[in-house]
């Protein structure tokens, strides 16, 4: 048995914009434990729900994170219009799936530009936030945000997409994917990126439910499971696979989100050939009856899990979230066991974390 | 100009924001926006910054580190407070863990607004930061 060492990593480390703190146990390179510490970015955001009406409620679940934030929105919103019993247009449903799918686009262009950073290939990471800002274009034409957009209420969404803008962003969407298939190329068969993520960071199917693992980190170990399937907004009416790889390795999942961003412009593409026209919202009055509900929206990170309680004021009772990255924490101090020092950036890197989602 | 405004270092540390700002900073390194045609670099060791950039409001936990990062960087020093949370706790205010901005801890010498706050609004901060680096280098009146 060699000598054992502990090296504090984080909060303030240069692998991610977020504080997380992990004390790695070492033996020479090798990693034998490793104990996160987490808490650094608390704010208490759930209690803000005693002191913010339901309605403005929103722009704060908004802010849980500034990366998904539009889902984050969603899934409160949703779970609201679950206790007010009420059913929105259909015209807002397609809308939240569109912007809710370029969401997933953002996303997983975002990770796979820290990932490259991760391996240090920052060529690679620099054209993968190139290729992002164009969605954060679109983003701003359609809600005037680049990544906080404010624009879902409770029976609806509040802006429309005409339907110029909607075949522009199609045909914006069109001209990206032939740029990032040659992009995302590079991830998937390049020889140097191969050597940093396969056979690193396994992760069994076994282990996978075991410890509770959601999303990409999920489907990598191969198992098929995947909340859109179960039909909220307007994934019920639009036909796609659930994307899984059998390697459960960081390959697999970088493979899996790639494939989960050419998915996603083929859902956008759906949607827009089939867009109702119609209204934009159900009017709610009153304040929320009493009741309770879950909602699960499948974010880019994994299944979060929304739950509302209404004592029939106009403060919601309770609010609580369950966010992807919290279920992928216990899988990512699993895949850290006897891995290299220097692989464990790469390693917190594959699940995707959110730092902000996780500690509200 | 003196060699340290023609290339200001930055290090940034999310304190307590939603990841909206950090994402915006970052979106500032890379293509479109691209501050490093300015010379600014982006570096995780306090030791080399010059420009201390925070988003998000301070809570208990994090004060410590804040101080820290500060205390470790070189003089003249200035910190840039991005995001509405960074300037008097945003949105975040009223919650029971959020103290308030980063001006309760350490003396703020840019207050970039918004939420989140727009690339281009972080770097006519980081700009503004630079300036009064000069001067704060001239008032110490040594060599850099």
């Amino acid at each position: 048995m060699g000598n054992r060492t502990i090296v504090p990593f984080g909060p303030q480390h240069p692998v991610l914009p977020e504080p997380i703190h992990l004390d790695l146990v070492l033996e020479d390179e090798k990693v034998i434990e490793a104990i996160p510490k987490i808490g650094y970015i608390h704010r208490g955001l759930e209690s803000l729900a005693k002191k913010r009406d339901f309605n403005d409620y929103v722009y704060v679940v908004e802010r849980t994170c500034g990366i998904c934030s539009f889902m984050h929105g969603m899934g409160y919103v949703e779970s609201v219009e679950r206790i007010f019993d009420v059913e929105i247009p259909d015209r807002a449903k397609y809308l939240r799936t569109i912007w809710a799918e370029m969401s997933r686009i953002h996303s997983h262009l975002l990770w796979l530009g820290l990932l490259a950073d991760a391996f240090g290939f920052e060529a690679l990471f620099y054209q993968c936030w190139r290729m992002r800002e164009q969605i954060l274009d679109m983003f701003e034409e359609s809600t005037g945000g680049r990544v906080i957009f404010s624009v879902n209420k409770i029976g609806g969404v509040l802006k429309d997409m005409p339907h110029e803008m909607l075949l522009k962003f199609v045909n914006n969407l069109n001209g990206m994917e032939k740029e990032l298939r040659a992009l995302t190329d590079v991830f998937l068969n390049d020889y140097t990126v191969q050597s940093r993520l396969r056979g690193v960071g396994i992760l069994t199917k076994e282990q996978a439910v075991t410890l509770g693992a959601v999303g990409p980190m999920m489907r990598a170990s191969g198992i098929e499971l995947d909340t859109r399937k179960l039909g909220y907004a307007a994934y019920g009416d639009l036909s796609f696979d659930i994307i899984t790889s059998k390697d459960c390795d960081s390959y697999a999942r970088c493979e899996v989100r790639i494939g989960e961003i050419f998915q996603a412009f083929d859902i956008i593409r759906q949607a827009v050939s089939k867009i109702p026209e119609g209204e934009l919202i159900t009017p709610v009055k009153g304040n929320p009856p009493v009741g309770e509900a879950f909602m699960r929206v499948e974010q880019p990170r994994g299944e979060a899990i929304y739950y509302s309680r209404s004592d029939g004021s106009k403060f919601l009772e309770r609010m609580r979230i369950r966010t992807p990255t919290f279920a992928n924490l216990s899988p990512l101090l699993e895949t850290l066991k006897n891995a290299e020092l220097a692989d464990v950036p790469l390693l917190i890197l594959t699940i995707d974390p959110c730092i902000s989602c996780t500690e509200r | 100009m003196a060699k340290l405004a023609k290339s200001p270092w930055l290090i940034h540390y999310d304190g307590s924001s939603c990841n909206g700002c950090d994402i915006e900073v970052l979106a500032c390194l890379t293509p479109v926006y691209d501050v490093e045609r300015f010379g600014v670099i982006n570096t995780g060791d306090p030791k080399h910054a010059d420009i201390f950039l925070i988003t998000g409001g301070i809570n208990s936990q994090n004060k410590a580190v804040v101080e820290q990062i500060y205390s470790q960087m070189p003089d003249p020093k200035v910190v840039c407070a991005v995001g509405i949370c960074a300037c008097n706790g945003g949105v975040f205010k009223d919650c029971y863990n959020i103290i308030g901005g980063v001006d309760k801890v350490l003396p703020v010498d840019v207050y970039v607004p918004g939420c989140a706050a727009r690339p281009d609004a972080i770097i006519d901060g980081v700009i503004k930061a630079v300036g009064i680096l000069e001067e704060k280098r001239k008032k110490k009146g040594g060599k850099h």
